[in-house]
């Protein structure tokens, strides 16, 4: 018998990996994709919720994240764009001019 | 379909079950390989698995509408905008495996390990009932009753989100603009400049062998040497737009036999 808990548990598991990723990789490429995996955790959460409520609050909240998520992508990879054109680089230790 | 699956009885129960396990190995297999493949696009084509895993997911949650948008937006748009932004940045953009802080690796295993931890201790205490009796709103009127959900309860968010969207695509537009800041080259000049460089001609085309049809194989010259310049920069990792990241080796090519004036403005 598959529960909702079942769901909760994977998407607990997958924002971990999310988290750790986020952590140890240099590619900010990569960093957001990871990024990504924890939004998507998050909506396996949300939708798993909503069936063990019986309501579509849940999935409608997931709906928005995924709206938000697609922006957030934009506005993101654009950035990364125009740092790699400035400095040739797309790690995220290379871009420390503020640091300090 | 959804109806189908929100079937009860013991052989749709047996078969909610396979599925589950199944979506659940290969979503955290491809997971981990996410976090541990050294190349971007690898990891772009596992998170790819994951999405597409998690949409079969919300068809078992009763949830077909997020499954399609699931599938359409996160795997089609946003991934898609991934890959272009890939090829943007260089496909040998390959991270470095040497720690800059020194035990970065070691103790994001014991963050991670510790959050897991709290995650599931708080979630184990947590009261997580079994689902609620399927209506409609989980299967043929799922689509009916976001919509209702939509423009009734959650109208002003919705309304916020489309400012939203426009304010990301004027931004990404912001961003993305370069500005030039020389004068653009005329035709006459950038004819000058081609016949300055040593080469008037085309860059010969990459070679096409009787087993490989791939473009990072190198055209073959007159007399039977391989010619480096037919291949991209990019794709071998060698000095050129894209491909001057560092930590990567280039494909490795045999150095190509100096042929007197047929290749005498190569570089390579």
């Amino acid at each position: 018998m598959v529960t909702p808990a079942h769901f909760i548990a994977l998407s607990v598991i997958l924002f971990v990996i999310g988290a750790v990723g986020v952590l140890v990789r240099r590619n900010a490429i990569v960093v957001f994709m990871c990024v990504e995996l924890m939004l998507n955790a998050c909506n396996l959460a949300f939708v798993a919720f909503a069936r063990m409520h019986g309501a579509l609050d849940g999935q409608l909240i997931a709906f928005f994240v995924m709206v938000v998520a697609a922006a957030e992508v934009v506005v993101g990879l654009a950035i990364l764009t125009s740092i790699f054109r400035a400095r040739r680089s797309a790690s995220v230790d290379d871009a420390n001019l503020m640091k300090y | 379909m959804s109806q189908h699956i929100l079937l009860a009885g013991p052989a749709a129960e047996t078969t909610r079950l396979i599925a589950y396990w199944v979506l659940t190995i290969l979503s955290v297999a491809a997971a981990l390989g996410m976090i541990l493949a050294r190349k971007a696009v690898h990891c772009a084509m596992m998170l790819a698995v994951v999405m597409l895993s998690l949409a079969v997911m919300y068809v078992m949650l009763g949830a077909p509408f997020l499954a399609f948008v699931q599938v359409i937006v996160y795997t089609g748009a946003v991934l898609m905008l991934f890959l272009f932004v890939l090829m943007i940045v260089g496909i040998t953009a390959a991270d470095s495996v040497i720690e800059t802080i020194r035990g970065q690796r070691l103790w994001a295993a014991l963050g991670g390990i510790a959050l897991l931890v709290l995650l599931a201790i708080v979630i184990g205490h947590a009261v997580i009932g079994p689902a609620a009796p399927s209506t409609s709103q989980f299967g043929n009127g799922n689509v009916t009753g976001l919509a209702r959900l939509i423009f009734t309860k959650y109208v002003f968010p919705f309304e916020l989100t489309s400012a939203l969207l426009i304010t990301a695509a004027l931004g990404a537009m912001v961003l993305a603009h370069r500005e030039r800041t020389g004068p653009k080259p005329t035709q006459r000049q950038l004819a000058q400049r081609r016949v300055d460089s040593g080469r008037p001609t085309p860059l010969p085309g990459p070679g096409t062998y009787a087993q490989h049809n791939a473009v990072d194989m190198p055209a073959l010259l007159p007399d039977g040497t391989q010619s480096r310049l037919s291949v991209s920069p990019v794709l071998t990792g060698g000095p050129g737009p894209g491909g001057a990241t560092a930590g990567t080796e280039p494909v490795e090519l045999p150095p190509a036999a100096d042929n007197g004036g047929q290749e005498a403005g190569d570089e390579w």
